[in-house]
This record gives C-alpha cells, sequence and structure tokens, in this order.
C-alpha cells in the first residue's frame, strides 16, 4: 500500500490477552490443571456441569489475578461478583461460562512499553477479570466429527483488556512482550502462545490522522503467535483502509487470521454475534479482597521487570540495551541481579559475562537458564579471580569456564589452581622468565633496541608459551617493557 | 401394620420387637404397588430398600443406628443418587444416570434411612400442579381427578397416601409447602442457604431450597436436623450453626404473630381457607398470642418479580441440556444448530420452554434493565421489607395456597392463572426465609386446607416449634363444616 495513503490514517488498536493460570487446581472445582493430559481425563461431575453440581472458588486464581493487577498498577476491586456469560457450545459443558461482568478483579491500570526510539509509552489497563476455560474442539482433517476435549474445561484465566492505546502492530508486539514478561515473573502464566497458555485478541479501527471519532472497530482473533498479532494488525490495517480509500464502510465484525495466506476472513457480524445474557451467578457468594490478604499477595510479590530495569539501568549504571536484554527473561535477569549483588562495582562485567559466554553456552545446548549447571556464585567468582590479577580474562573464559561447567560441584578458585591457570602475579619470578626469554633471542633484542618497537608481541608470545598463559599480561608488558628500555 | 405418623411411632413399634424395618419396607412396597394410578413413584428400588432394610435392623439389634432409622424415605426426580436415574420429570435427561449422590441425600443415607423410589414431580420443578411432568400428573389421593399440588407432587402424596414415611422434595417458589397443604400434610422450606443445594438439580438457583414432606412437624424438625449445615461443595450454604431441631419443638407460652391484612382479601382466596386463617386467628389469639394485621405493600409485585428471576436463572440453569453429552438427543438433526433446536424443542415440555423463553428474554441485552435489575430491585425491598416484620413479629401467618386442590386440567390453559396460585408461597422464597405449610382442617368438599407460617431467617427452630404447636391445638380443632 502506498505509504502516502497509509499515512493520512491512524490506526486504533486495543489488545485483549487471555492468560491460563498455572494453578494446581481448576477455577471452580478440584480437577487437576494440566496441559497436555490425555483427553478428558482431567474431570469430575463439576467440570462436566452435571445436573446439581456447583462451583466452588478457587482462591489461589483470584490471588494470581490480583497479582497481575498489582504489577500493572491497577486498582483491585474489594467485592468481586461473579457473572454468567451464556452461550452453546458443545466444549462448554455448563452452557454459561462464570467470568466476571460489571465488577472486574483489577481496573485501571497500565504498563509501560519501550519505542524502538527508545522512549516509554504507558498503555493503559482498562479491566483484569477471572473466568474459565472452556474445552477445546477438536476438527481432524478429513473427519466429519468433531471431538471435543473437556480437559482444558474449568481450567483458570484472566482476561487483560487494554485501552485502544496502541498505535501500530510494533507497540502491540511490545505490550505482548510486556504481559508476557510480566506473567512469567509472577509465575502466574508460562506464557506459551503456541500451546494457546497465552491468547490474543485485537480490536482495530482506523481513522483520519487528527479525527476524534475512532473507526468502525473488528476484532480479529485466531493468533498463535506474537509476530502473528503483528501480521493480522498489520494486514488487517490495510485492510480498512484499502475500503475507506474505495468510499465503502467497514463492518464491525469479527474476523479470524489465517496464518497460511497473512489475512483475515469474516466469521461473524454483529447483527449475528450472541447475546451473552450476563447476570449475576447466584452459585457463588460475592469474592472479598480484604486488607489482610490484599497486603499477603502485595508482600509475595518477586522483583517485577520494571524494577530490575530499574536498578539495572540506575544503580548498576548499564546501558538501555543491557538492560533489556538482561530483564527479558526472569531467570535470567533474577540470576543476573544475584550476580551483581555478589560482585559489586563488577556490574559491566557481570553483563558482559551473562552476554557472552552464558549466552552462548544457553544458545549452544538450547537451554533455558533454569538449566545452566552454574550458580552465581560460580560466574561471581570468576569476575572476581579476574579483578584480582589472578586470572586473565582469556583463560577464564576460554579454560576455566568450560571446565565449570562440566564441573559445577567444585568452586571457580579450586578449578583454576588444579588447572594451573592462576596467574603469576610474583613480579620477581616473571622477571626471571622475561630474562629467559630475552636471553634466549639477543638478535631480536638488538632489532628493538635499534628501533623495531613492533617486536614487543614476538616477546609477549614467547613469554606466554614459556608461563603457559597464566602470565598477567598487563603486568608482563610493564616488566617486559622495563627490561627492553634498560641498557 | 398400620399407618405410622412420625418416626418416634415406627421406633416405639421397632424397639417393641413388632416388626422389623424389612417388614416395614415391604408394607409401604405394597402401598405403592396398590396405588400405582396416583402416579406418584416414577421408580422403585424395592431390592435395595430390602437390603437396606436388613442393613438397618442389624445395626438396631447391634444398637449402632442412625438418627433416621426406620425411616422409609422418597427422594423428587431432582436429587442425584449415585448410580440412580436422575431425570427431573423431563424427556430431556432420559437416560440419565447421576455420578454422584448430593450432599443432603448423603446425609440421610449416613443416618441410616431407608431410600424407597424417585418421585414424580413438575418438570425441572416447574409447576405447581405436577402436570408438567413428562410422565403425567400425579393424582391426589382424596379425589382422582384432582392435582397433587406441585411441584413436588409425587413427594406430597407418596407421603399423603403411605406409601412412605416421608419425602425429601425442592421448593423454590412453593414446591414444598404448596402440594403439602393440597395433600394435608406438612411441607417445610428452609431458610435459603440453610441446607446444601450440591445435587438438587438447579432450577433457580438463589431461590431453590430441599425441603421435608413429612405427616408430623417432628420429622420435619428430624429431617431437617440431618440435612443442614455446611458442605464444602456449596459455596452459598450458611455456616450457621445447626440446633438439634427435633429436640426443641417446646413452644414459648406468648407469641407475637402478624398477618398481612391483604392476604386475607384477596379476590381468588377461597371463603374456606380464609376462614380458616381467621379461625385459627381467633384461636391463638384465645390462647394469649397477639396477633396483629400488618400491612405489606408489595403484594402485587410479588408474583411477577418471582417468575421474572426465577426464568431468567433457569433459563441459563437449563442450558446445559443441549442433547450434546447425556439426555435426550434429536435423530433428525442436520447439523449443530438444529441438534440443539430440535433436542430441546422435543425434549422440554411446553411449560419449561414457556420458562426458557422468557427468562431469555428478561436477560436479553435490551430488556435486563427493565426487567431482570428491576426485579433485584423490589426482590430486595420485598426482603427488607419481610425481615422488618419478622423483627417485629415471631411470625407471618397466611394461607399456603389460595384453593384448595384444583381439578386436573383444570389451570393448564391459562399459565398466568397458574402462576398466580403461587401468592402467598412465593414471599418467603423472595425473601428467603423459612416458611412452613401445616395441615389447617379442610373444606366443605373435604379437601385438605395447608396454613403456612413463615419465620425469621435461620430461626427454624421457633418456626417448628410454633407449627408442631399450632398443629396439636390449633389446626386440629379447625374444622368446616
Amino acid at each position: 500500500m502506498d505509504e502516502n495513503i497509509k499515512s493520512k490514517y491512524q490506526p486504533v488498536i486495543g489488545l485483549e490477552v487471555h492468560a491460563q493460570l498455572l494453578t494446581r487446581s481448576k477455577m471452580y472445582s478440584a480437577d487437576e490443571n494440566e496441559y497436555g493430559a490425555l483427553p478428558n481425563s482431567n474431570l469430575s461431575v463439576i467440570t462436566l456441569g452435571h445436573p446439581g453440581t456447583l462451583p466452588r472458588i478457587n482462591r489461589t486464581a483470584v490471588e494470581y489475578a490480583i497479582k497481575m493487577g498489582l504489577a500493572t498498577n491497577c486498582q483491585i476491586t474489594r467485592d468481586n461478583l461473579f457473572a454468567r456469560k451464556n452461550y452453546f457450545y458443545p466444549d462448554l459443558p455448563k452452557g454459561y461460562q462464570i467470568t466476571q461482568d460489571k465488577t472486574p478483579l483489577c481496573t485501571k491500570g497500565h504498563v509501560e512499553i519501550r519505542l524502538a526510539d527508545g522512549t516509554v509509552k504507558p498503555i493503559g489497563i482498562t479491566r483484569i477479570h477471572m473466568e474459565e476455560d472452556a474445552g477445546k474442539s477438536m476438527h481432524l482433517a478429513g473427519e466429519t466429527e468433531t471431538l471435543v476435549d473437556l480437559n482444558r474445561a474449568g481450567v483458570p484465566l484472566i482476561e487483560i483488556v487494554s485501552e485502544p492505546d496502541i498505535r501500530n502492530a510494533d507497540e502491540a508486539y511490545a505490550y505482548l512482550t510486556e504481559i508476557k514478561k510480566l506473567v512469567q515473573y509472577l509465575d502466574i502464566c508460562d506464557g506459551n502462545m503456541e500451546e494457546g497458555s497465552l491468547r490474543c485478541d485485537a480490536n482495530i479501527s482506523v481513522m483520519l490522522r487528527g479525527a476524534e471519532k475512532f473507526g468502525t472497530k473488528v476484532e480479529v482473533k485466531n493468533m498463535n503467535s506474537f509476530r502473528n498479532v503483528q501480521r493480522a494488525i498489520e494486514h488487517e490495517i490495510e485492510r480498512q483502509i484499502a475500503l475507506l480509500e474505495a468510499g465503502e464502510e467497514v463492518i464491525s465484525q469479527t474476523r479470524g487470521f489465517d496464518a497460511a495466506t497473512g489475512t483475515t476472513q469474516a466469521q461473524r457480524t454483529k447483527e449475528t454475534m450472541n447475546d451473552y445474557r450476563y447476570f449475576p451467578e447466584p452459585d457463588l457468594p460475592p469474592v472479598i479482597v480484604d486488607d489482610a490478604w490484599l497486603h499477603r499477595v502485595q508482600a509475595e510479590l518477586p522483583a517485577l521487570p520494571q524494577q530490575l530495569y530499574a536498578r539495572f539501568t540506575g544503580e548498576l549504571g548499564l546501558s538501555d540495551y543491557d538492560a533489556s536484554v538482561l530483564t527479558a527473561e526472569k531467570d535470567i535477569a533474577l540470576f543476573f541481579d544475584e550476580l551483581t549483588r555478589l560482585t559489586p562495582g563488577s556490574a559491566k562485567a557481570a553483563a558482559n559475562w551473562m552476554q557472552g559466554p552464558v549466552k552462548s553456552f544457553l544458545n549452544e545446548r538450547a537451554y533455558t537458564m533454569s538449566e545452566f549447571p552454574l550458580t552465581a556464585q560460580h560466574l561471581a567468582d570468576i569476575i572476581g579471580l579476574i579483578d584480582a590479577g589472578k586470572v586473565n580474562h582469556s583463560v577464564a573464559s576460554k579454560q576455566l569456564f568450560p571446565h565449570l561447567l562440566d564441573n559445577p560441584s567444585q568452586s571457580a578458585s579450586e578449578a583454576a589452581e588444579q588447572l594451573g591457570l592462576l596467574q603469576q602475579a610474583d613480579s620477581g619470578e616473571l622477571e626471571g622468565l622475561i630474562q629467559q626469554v630475552l636471553d634466549a633471542n639477543p638478535a631480536k633484542v638488538a632489532e628493538y633496541r635499534a628501533g623495531k618497537k613492533s617486536l614487543t608481541g614476538m616477546f609477549m608470545g614467547e613469554l606466554m608459551k614459556l608461563t603457559k598463559g597464566k602470565a598477567d599480561p598487563k603486568l608482563a608488558n610493564q616488566l617486559l617493557r622495563d627490561k627492553l628500555e634498560q641498557a | 401394620m398400620r399407618r405410622f405418623n412420625s418416626l418416634t411411632e415406627v421406633r416405639n413399634e421397632l424397639t417393641a420387637g413388632s416388626f422389623t424395618c424389612r417388614q416395614l419396607v415391604e408394607y409401604y412396597l405394597d402401598n405403592i404397588q396398590r396405588k400405582q394410578h396416583l402416579n406418584a413413584f416414577l421408580e422403585v428400588w424395592a431390592d435395595e430398600a430390602r437390603q437396606q432394610a436388613d442393613a438397618v435392623d442389624a445395626k438396631l439389634a447391634a444398637g449402632t443406628a442412625g438418627k433416621l432409622a426406620g425411616m422409609v424415605i422418597g427422594l423428587k426426580d431432582v436429587l442425584a443418587y449415585k448410580g440412580h436415574t436422575l431425570q427431573s420429570s423431563s424427556h430431556i435427561l432420559d437416560g440419565f444416570k447421576s455420578l454422584f449422590t448430593g450432599t443432603a441425600v448423603q446425609r440421610l443415607l449416613d443416618e441410616d434411612a431407608i431410600l424407597i423410589g424417585r418421585q414424580n414431580c413438575d418438570e425441572f420443578a416447574m409447576g405447581a400442579s405436577n402436570e408438567s411432568s413428562y410422565f403425567g400428573p400425579v393424582r391426589n389421593d382424596l379425589d382422582h381427578e384432582r392435582v397433587s399440588g406441585g411441584s413436588s407432587g409425587g413427594s406430597a402424596v407418596a407421603v399423603q397416601a403411605d406409601m412412605c414415611l416421608a419425602s425429601i422434595g425442592s421448593d423454590t417458589g412453593g414446591s414444598v409447602r404448596q402440594p403439602a397443604a393440597f395433600c394435608g400434610i406438612v411441607g417445610l422450606k428452609p431458610t435459603y442457604s440453610r441446607v446444601s443445594r450440591y445435587g438438587l438439580v438447579a432450577y433457580a438457583s438463589s431461590f431453590d431450597q430441599i425441603g421435608p414432606l413429612t405427616c408430623s412437624v417432628d420429622d420435619a424438625a428430624l429431617l431437617l436436623e440431618v440435612m443442614a449445615g455446611p458442605d464444602e461443595f456449596d459455596a452459598t450454604v450458611s455456616h450457621e450453626p445447626v440446633p438439634a431441631y427435633s429436640r426443641q419443638l417446646e413452644p414459648q407460652a406468648h407469641y407475637r404473630v402478624g398477618y398481612i391484612r391483604d392476604t386475607l382479601e384477596r379476590p381468588g382466596l377461597a371463603p374456606d381457607i380464609k376462614q380458616a386463617v381467621e379461625t385459627t386467628i381467633e384461636q391463638l389469639r384465645g390462647q394469649g398470642h397477639v396477633v396483629d394485621a400488618v400491612d405489606f405493600p408489595y403484594l402485587d409485585y410479588m408474583v411477577p418479580t418471582y417468575y421474572i428471576l426465577t426464568t431468567a436463572e433457569a433459563s441459563s440453569n437449563l442450558g446445559r441440556f443441549d442433547g450434546v453429552k447425556y439426555g435426550y438427543r434429536a435423530d433428525d438433526a442436520t447439523d449443530l444448530e438444529s441438534l440443539y433446536k430440535k433436542s430441546r424443542s422435543q425434549g422440554f415440555g411446553q411449560e419449561v420452554q414457556r420458562r426458557i423463553l422468557l427468562g431469555t428474554f428478561v436477560l436479553s441485552a435490551d430488556y435486563y434493565d427493565a426487567y431482570y435489575t428491576k426485579a433485584q430491585r423490589v426482590r430486595r425491598l420485598i426482603k427488607e421489607q419481610t425481615d422488618e416484620l419478622l423483627r417485629q413479629y415471631d411470625f407471618l401467618i397466611l394461607p399456603t395456597a389460595p384453593t384448595t386442590a384444583f381439578r386436573i386440567g383444570e389451570n393448564t390453559k391459562d399459565a398466568l392463572s397458574m402462576y398466580l396460585a403461587d401468592i402467598f408461597t412465593v414471599q418467603a422464597s423472595l425473601a428467603g426465609v423459612p416458611a412452613i405449610s401445616v395441615p389447617a382442617g379442610h373444606d366443605q368438599q373435604g379437601l385438605p386446607i395447608g396454613l403456612q407460617i413463615m419465620g425469621g431467617a435461620f430461626r427454624e427452630a421457633d418456626l417448628l416449634a410454633f407449627a408442631k404447636h399450632l398443629t396439636e391445638t390449633v389446626a386440629a380443632s379447625v374444622t368446616t363444616p
């Protein structure tokens, strides 16, 4: 699409993110909440919605939702009602979903996203509410029947609804990244869009730049990766602009994203949309969040990415880039945070270790940080040995670090000693060795003294051979020059 | 063997060795057999009841029997009992067997009750005459052309006709009290949330309560005592302590009783019933109790409020019966939508469909505020006013129903007139307070009249003591010629 035409329009986007909570049991029953179990195995009469059954509230799920609310600067609703959302579908055993309608648990929050130019933009959170998942309908290729797996029915969800503050696909991507980061830091959802534990619907409209009234909004569903959310938004913006440019209207409807073609297809128009007939759930009393409960949840909140980011860039003086990379994943951020507390004053070195040797190792093995065999203490000791001049950096990264990875039960200094990697910091001994090198190369010494200073490298190489690389290069260099300049 | 009117009578005979539980069960089985034409039972668990009886006989001999040993009980077809058919008298639950036992039923079993069978009722407990049952109406044992009342019609007639000592029914807007009145027995609707609803097929969740139908107030008290109390499977159940109701039936010397003036001035109220209530009032005064006429401004709003809210909840509660997972499925469906439409159109009876449609309408986005929201507000007003009256007075007395048992078919043409028959019972349901119907004589045709007593929330002990007093001293002497 012509950029000139495109730039006439302002896209307006709001996202609805569903996150499956990692509670042990379901939202309203004691059935196990487990991904990938044998179909229809985690079921009780309650999940099946058999006549006479009643829901029970999972307070852990409520707590998880409160955590997300606190992490996104929301107000927490104290008097929480539940509501029924009624519709017919074979994977919805009760004929309604128990959700929250008029009293969402969390309201009026925001998360901050960092744009490409480094500026920070707040995205409003309209609400976060609790609900239960439906089962899964499976349409197998070549089969006319639909199979229903009810394991997922009743799994606790939170729905995070953003304000229409997002202006393009990149912002949407950044917002989703923040949400995923938060749920992972809070340990309330594994944030896996491919497995469906994180799901996203996008409400998209376009209006002429400078207009005050939003255009007609279209809801896009069926995006199973962050990348596809981006693609769907990009496509939908262009589709809507093309309609308006052709003098047509955008119809309020639900569209599905087709990842194969990168396009969206109409599913339902507003006229044929369900009237969900929300009304207060009579089977559940209100859940009251009192001060004591709220304070306890608040006190139990782990360090959040924005707090770690602030510490990394502020107290530790790291760059925005380093801080972004190091807070992208919870396990890495927490490891690094611990590491910096063990190596005061060496934050940059610690950051380089994380982004260099540690990252390479994880990449090679396709490991996550949780599978990393060494402790923060190991890395702190390595950095300490380098700082103290006992091991030089390249030996540390090429020999000591790989050795420790294979022998994580050893401490760094034990390993350095065992491998004979400790530098000879003793200048007396080093001077003797330098003398040996010089004595063995009288012609080169003469050339140096005649002005060929570039021979320093050759002498250093010989010295390192002699010391098996253990000489502190800085000290060795100094002593070597001193010796050569003498006489 | 003779008719027994309370478990105490039965236990005395059992202790005296006059007969065994097994013999008692045979007696009831025989009555059920002989009175099949009443259509009270949908299923009789004869062999199981015999086995339970033998087990209870053994426990009695060993001195380890529970509180309900010797009580033979029937269950309304809305109560889940593991391994047993549960159909709510509906075609749509054809072939459905419950996979679990509800809390109240389990508590009966734990106290050694003998369960003898599953009783006919209005489909999904929606009705006041038992005529909406897929299995046909239940006939009143006093006059086979007359209704049993409803929705717990089979349960009431089973006790009336001596087919079991007690029945467990459910009461959403009068479904225990009104058939009890029509059959001349005792019917108790406890305070909302007093008895766990786990295992009760939901009609209108914020109204439904399980309640006993018995010959005596004593048995009602005992059954409530056994069934009531906290239950981890019902989040709405009350944690109020459960008194030993059956041992607190001594009345006080002086009660303050109110009656709502307008209830006795309703145009549809049968004169004999009005007279029975007035006679009761006079006799209570004669005993030294204070009985005042009180005003209650919302009488005309009660039936509409009740039907808006209960149909709304019902339309949602019955959404699960869709032909997909269990029960009846239309065999001529061509796609998912037609499967739903045909299964539900063929599986639900007319009255249930009417209420689902009404409820769907009042919950629809365009009408929600005009109906549902407003009805919720009116319900709150009714509750507040009722609670206030029950702070001023120990009890409110009123007729249970405006008429005695009417003829089968008499009211089926006009749904509205059938709904208006609930006028006196829905107040306690809307307010969530306990109410009991006790026999108060007969009308000129010899049909039983029910007198209703409402009490304060969770004050069933007082309510039952007063009800017992009434049945023993007042109601017993109320007889219209």
